[in-house]
């Protein structure tokens, strides 16, 4: 009994900071997803329509992103993204500027991401039947316009599996950012967790906090899984 | 490019951490792997309860950070242990006050949620006649396991687990925020010490390419003996 005491106590002292530390996890999360998505569909269109160059460069980031550990990584691109975006700051003649915690773990975690949604992109991309694009070719249709009304909307429901994948990695990935030393949900916890000296009730509000995030983001995505394959037939369907 | 004078000096302790790594990934595989068959199989053909049990153990585990499963056993446990004053002395207390055992479990526990999750959908994907093809030669429940879905259902998904382990060994890392000097521990001890900021991180980037790598390339050679399946 005391263990439910313990977490009434903890919740009523720090549950409003876990709650900003949730909000800021959000944050995080979806600027990166967002920003992974971006680097995803361009690096996607690389791989596929790119000359040599493109793709080499493209294969480089694709392999060397999801051979290193996460937590590599952002210490890497979180210290020389800052020092770089400085040094240019500084060529231009600008003061030096403090990044704050949330833009670069959007920037590191969407790089991150990039590499994943390229290749969730290009499967799905791939797998569009040629015919549809030729034929809109045939009807006169710019690379630009057969993209955004023929590739897009016939490239959604063959992502959509992968693409929620990637959102339930990149929450959860959120928070490795707690040991560079960012405010999400993990550090907000582990500081908790520290001055109250409840480390088990802690962190098992934290993991209650992420496990229901997880649970609403598949409700969320299986219910648009339903919407994009709406009238399409079911192959194998058991 | 950079500076790379310190990297002799701190030779044997990358080996060392190599070690770490390298153990912490074949006790996570090895052990995770032998509880997913289970956690995968009562989900296909046990009873409701059991199913249940495992469902929502997957659920649980790929629903939550790693990171806080680790803090939630190291601190969390740790935490509880003053209350159970018998344990420093009993043949246990060596063990508990470590930080790798720790780390092992936390790392079992994922590999076997994930794995169970592949595994689960590995079950059902063999095809029923071949069970039952099997049963009418006579085999027994454990025997159709051992020599007929077992092996077909690891044959569909390897790949997969793969995947899988290649995930496992970038998850490593994690471990040294708990004290544990793996590769990556060790690349945060030269940090501090030598005061440089990328070298030893890129460094730790080179040598888990190289692990990577090796991982892929045994996979493969894996995957090459397996038969295909044809389906």
């Amino acid at each position: 009994m005391t263990f439910l005491s313990n977490i009434v106590q903890f919740l009523s002292e720090w549950g409003p900071n876990l709650l900003w530390g949730l909000v800021a996890t959000l944050q995080i999360a979806l600027g990166g997803y967002a920003l992974g998505l971006l680097i995803g569909l361009g690096g996607a269109l690389g791989k596929i329509y790119g000359g040599p160059v493109t793709r080499l460069f493209l294969e480089i980031y694709t392999t060397l992103i999801r051979a290193v550990p996460e937590l590599v990584l952002i210490l890497l691109l979180y210290y020389a993204g800052t020092q770089l975006l400085n040094d240019t700051l500084r060529g231009l003649g600008y003061e030096r500027v403090d990044i704050s915690g949330v833009a670069a773990g959007v920037a590191v975690l969407g790089i991150v991401q990039g590499a994943y949604a390229t290749e969730v992109l290009r499967g799905a991309m791939q797998a569009i039947p040629r015919g549809q694009v030729e034929a809109a070719q045939a009807y006169g249709m710019s690379a630009a316009l057969t993209f955004r009304r023929i590739m897009l909307p016939a490239m959604v429901p063959l992502a959509l599996p992968g693409m929620a994948n990637l959102w339930l990695i990149i929450t959860k990935d959120t928070a490795l950012l707690a040991v560079v030393g960012f405010e999400e949900l993990a550090g907000a916890t582990r500081q908790a967790a520290g001055s109250t000296r409840l480390y088990l009730e802690a962190f098992v509000v934290a993991g209650g906090l992420y496990l229901g995030l997880t649970l609403a983001s598949n409700r969320f995505f299986k219910w648009l899984e339903g919407r994009a394959t709406l009238g399409q037939v079911k192959v194998g369907a058991a | 490019m950079g500076e790379w004078y310190w990297l002799p000096d701190y030779f044997w302790r990358f080996a060392e951490g190599l070690w770490v790594t390298l153990e912490l990934l074949a006790i996570a595989l090895f052990f995770g792997f032998l509880l997913a068959i289970p956690i995968g199989l009562v989900q296909v053909t046990g009873p409701r309860w059991l199913a249940a049990i495992a469902r929502g153990f997957c659920t649980m585990i790929r629903g939550t950070p790693l990171l806080i499963q680790l803090w939630l056993l190291y601190y969390g446990l740790g935490s509880l242990f003053p209350y159970f004053p018998e344990l420093r002395q009993s043949f246990l207390w060596p063990i508990l006050r470590e930080a790798f055992p720790y780390a092992a479990v936390a790392f079992i526990i994922s590999v076997a949620a994930y794995e169970g999750h592949i595994m689960r959908g590995a079950f059902a994907s063999v095809p029923k006649g071949e069970l039952e093809a099997a049963r009418a030669f006579g085999m027994g429940p454990f025997t159709v396991l051992r020599r007929i879905w077992l092996p077909r259902a690891i044959q569909n998904v390897l790949p997969t687990l793969s995947g899988e382990a290649v995930l496992t060994l970038k998850s490593v890392p994690l471990a040294a925020t708990i004290t544990i000097f793996d590769v990556y521990g060790v690349g945060n001890i030269v940090r501090q010490e030598t005061f440089r900021t990328y070298e030893p991180l890129l460094f730790v980037a080179f040598i888990y390419l190289l692990i990577t790598a090796v991982l892929v390339v045994f996979f493969r050679w894996l995957e090459n003996r397996v038969p295909k399946a044809s389906q």
